[in-house]
């Protein structure tokens, strides 16, 4: 009987938090959210010329690309700023591949204090691993598919 | 010249709108739902991967640029694209095609942040 009074003041006091909690300011987010994804995405661009402009091309420059920006977004998140952008644009910051460069960084300087081994190496894919699992997979059955047409 | 510094300045604008514009999904599917930030990503990966396989993506990344590959589902249409070219050249290809694509990423990834984690420690616990 008692159980079910705990349950039940659970609930009420889910509700009280609920009113008290202030509103999530939707168009807000948004604009955080676009602006910050824009600009991430124009730098990219901007990487893009200029490697462009360096004599890369095709995939070599996709790449090329995409190594500077996880290297921006690893650097910035040992420096502690890409968490203070991404409390202020959400899925401004995690997004953009730079969010994925913080994802990986992330927990590799957190469990440092575990070890290199079982710390640092162990929990760096933490997050972004599941990534990469279901990237390959279906990456895989996508080659396949097209392999049977 | 001027046509030219025009439609690289366009190029910009569509970059930032197209990129702004899938974060703006991300950012309503994180409000009206409680999503994590790690199955977001895997969404908009595999968003990516579809896309890619469907035709709809290739499009999108000759209009945009860096808009379309920048964000996330970008690595999914790198790693899509990748089966893609491989299954042309045979069944093998078609299986190694999809990480030989993201090899660069993810070896940044992974080179880079440990790196970082020799130089830096925690911040959380300053901020």
């Amino acid at each position: 009987m008692s159980e079910k009074k705990i349950v039940y003041s659970n609930k009420n006091y889910l509700n009280y938090v609920k009113k008290l909690d202030p509103p999530t300011k939707h168009f807000k987010n948004c604009l955080a959210a676009f602006g910050v994804g824009g600009l991430i995405c124009s730098v990219g661009q901007f990487f893009r010329y200029m490697l462009e402009y360096a004599g890369l091309s095709g995939d070599e420059l996709a790449g090329a690309v995409s190594v500077l920006l996880i290297f921006c977004g690893c650097l910035l998140t040992g420096l502690g700023v890409y968490d203070r952008i991404g409390r202020y644009a959400g899925a401004g910051s995690i997004v953009p591949i730079t969010g994925f460069a913080n994802s990986v960084t992330s927990p590799a300087i957190e469990f440092r204090t575990e070890g290199y081994v079982f710390g640092t190496a162990a929990k760096m894919f933490i997050v972004a691993g599941p990534i990469i699992v279901f990237g390959v997979f279906s990456g895989v059955i996508v080659g396949i598919i097209y392999c049977l047409i | 010249m001027t046509e030219e510094i025009l439609n690289i300045l366009f190029m910009y604008i569509k970059a930032f709108v197209v990129g702004g514009s899938i974060c703006v999904i991300a950012q309503i599917i994180i409000n009206f739902t409680d999503l994590t930030s790690g199955k977001i990503l895997v969404f908009f990966m595999l968003a990516g991967v579809v896309l890619t396989a469907i035709g709809v993506y290739q499009p999108l990344v000759e209009f945009a640029g860096a808009g379309a590959t920048v964000p996330i589902s970008g690595f999914g249409y790198l790693l899509a694209n990748g089966a893609i070219k491989g299954a042309e050249k045979g069944f093998f290809y078609a299986v190694t095609g999809p990480l030989t694509a993201a090899s660069a990423g993810v070896s940044a990834a992974v080179v880079f942040s440990f790196i970082m984690s020799l130089i830096f420690h925690s911040k959380t616990k300053r901020s």
